[in-house]
């Protein structure tokens, strides 16, 4: 049995250590290891597309997460007191969300924006007061923020509402018999105790958007995420390369996987 | 109390509007427009017909892949993950459980697109198959096979499928396995008859999760399975971002979401039949 799950933790780590062991090939093929060099690094690093990609993820992901936290812990606070149909509604459109698949996000956040701009662009030409020319809407970060907000928000609402179920509510109504505004409370007995929901929801949030290819393979428009990025350099063949942005991406999703981790952990203890 | 109302509605009202206009109207137009018509140069042109679904047809080897290989990469994955399930919530001592179960879970938070190419690299000619080859197995062609692609599968959305079943053996009490050891059942029977029924609702729960979300796979197929093996998420983007057939691709969406929700459907049934099981087992 203990032989069996080492097995398993095996296939799991094993593809994940080879990629990183060969960005620190020396030589170009993939078939034998010619000595340790970080030359793929700073070649991708120096890559300006690369850059431009992870500058653009970067802050497609920085966005909606902070959005999706925002509107997220509000509505689940929002949702702790509202029963009957309003809540129903509610729970299904975070149901739905999560269990749509990426690519039918994709597919319809394309098509229903596209047919938007291609409706609006001609009204906002024809009012524009300017002698300049509207500006043309288009896909883009804003889709792109848009879309990735979308399953993010449905994440933080369920992580911060199971944080929530947690939550000793004797302590709100304590402090409300005490003669704490409603804000204070909030203040200092609600958000210390979902705190850690919250920042775990932000990480998650942040995580799902720098590492979604397929939602923004659809809406990124003229942007290219990283993603996106390696997807059409892989179609073109197999470098060393490619594998130094792969471990990057994977060192950056497993450091705040670790850290969310830890914060939900500690959090579990204290409260 | 009107004044918590109103401030209830403005917590809820960017969430509830973000959710209507990124995610229920841009479904909405998905089904509208697969009862339109294709405008000449790629789009669509309003109509109503039913046109596009009678051609699905035309996409029948994307559906049958998926429907085929979905199914098996499920199975896959939970002969895999049950053992390693079992193991985490019985066998594993109590001081390394929460680390080995952090390990199957970081995975599926990964870049999945990463942890694809890294079978690129393995099964590719210079992996697996020249190490076969030297040990003197030949030179067999893994890549751009449906193996390839179950492999991919299985390595996926293996983290999926264990958690569940996880959760299922771990809430399992640990009371009835004595009884049933005291009263001189054997281990297997005590398996068979005691932890596999006590489970069901943890696998059902993560198969369900794992074929919903490969009946919607793309990049899978697209990477391992070099354009031979071809599921529907494969055909919704060559309709939408090469042919620009918007009709025809959004109704192939609106079929999948379907046998999506049939799926769902089944699921519940089956669940529900399971949970009136255990209040049996509970009352006895």
């Amino acid at each position: 049995m203990r032989i069996y799950a080492f097995a398993v933790y095996l296939f799991l780590y094993i593809p994940i250590g080879v990629i990183a062991l060969f960005s620190f090939n020396a030589g170009r093929h993939a078939s034998q290891f010619q000595g340790f060099s970080v030359q793929w690094y700073g070649k991708a690093l120096s890559n300006p597309f690369v850059v431009d990609a992870f500058k653009t993820s970067l802050t497609v992901a920085l966005s909606s997460a902070v959005l999706a936290t925002l509107f997220g812990t509000t509505a689940a606070m929002a949702l702790q007191s509202v029963k009957g149909r309003l809540r129903i509604a509610f729970d299904a459109l975070i149901y739905i969300a999560v269990m749509v698949p990426g690519i039918v996000i994709g597919i319809a956040t394309l098509i229903a924006l596209v047919t938007l701009f291609d409706w609006l662009n001609p009204v906002l030409a024809a009012v524009w007061p300017l002698a300049d020319g509207a500006p043309k809407l288009s896909l883009g970060y804003g889709s792109l923020i848009a879309a990735h907000g979308l399953f993010s928000m449905a994440l933080v609402i369920i992580i911060v509402r199971a944080r929530m179920a947690g939550m000793d509510r004797s302590l709100v109504e304590a402090s409300a018999d005490l003669g704490a505004t409603p804000w204070g409370t909030f203040r200092q007995v609600t958000l210390p105790q979902i705190f850690p929901g919250i920042l775990a929801g932000f990480l998650l949030a942040f995580t799902f958007s720098f590492d979604d290819f397929i939602i923004a393979f659809f809406v990124a428009g003229s942007q290219t995420t990283l993603p996106v990025y390696v997807f059409s350099s892989i179609r073109r063949g197999v470098t060393p390369e490619i594998n130094a942005i792969g471990t990057m991406v994977l060192a950056v999703s497993l450091l705040l996987l670790v850290t969310a981790q830890a914060i939900l952990q500690r959090g579990r203890q204290a409260g | 109390m009107q004044r918590q109302d109103l401030r209830t509605w403005l917590l809820l009202v960017p969430a509830g509007a973000w959710f209507l206009c990124m995610l229920i109207l841009p479904l909405i137009v998905v089904f509208v427009f697969a009862f339109g018509e294709r405008g000449a140069a790629g789009g669509y042109v309003p109509a109503f017909t039913f046109e596009n679904f009678a051609n699905l047809g035309a996409r029948w080897t994307a559906f049958k892949n998926t429907l085929i290989l979905a199914p098996l990469g499920t199975l896959a994955c939970l002969l895999i993950a049950y053992p390693l399930a079992y193991f985490l919530a019985l066998r594993a001592s109590a001081r390394w459980r929460t680390l080995l179960l952090i390990l199957v879970i970081v995975p599926f938070w990964t870049s999945i697109l990463i942890r694809s190419y890294a079978w690129i690299y393995l099964l590719g000619g210079q992996g697996i198959p020249s190490l076969l080859n030297a040990l003197g197995f030949g030179n067999p062609r893994l890549i751009n096979t449906p193996f390839a692609v179950l492999i991919g599968i299985v390595y996926g959305y293996l983290p999926l499928m264990v958690f569940p079943i996880y959760v299922a053996l771990e809430r399992l009490d640990k009371r009835l396995l004595e009884a049933s050891s005291d009263l001189g059942s054997p281990p297997w029977r005590s398996f068979l008859q005691v932890t596999l029924p006590l489970s069901m609702p943890g696998v059902a729960t993560g198969s369900m999760l794992v074929f919903i979300l490969l009946m919607g796979e793309f990049l899978i197929p697209a990477m391992l399975g070099g354009g031979k093996v071809f599921f529907i998420g494969n055909a919704l983007v060559d309709l939408f971002l090469q042919s620009r057939n918007w009709p025809f691709g959004a109704a192939v969406a609106v079929a999948l979401v379907v046998v999506m929700l049939v799926t769902v459907a089944a699921y519940l049934r089956f669940t529900r039949r399971w949970a009136g099981g255990r209040d049996d087992v509970s009352l006895m």
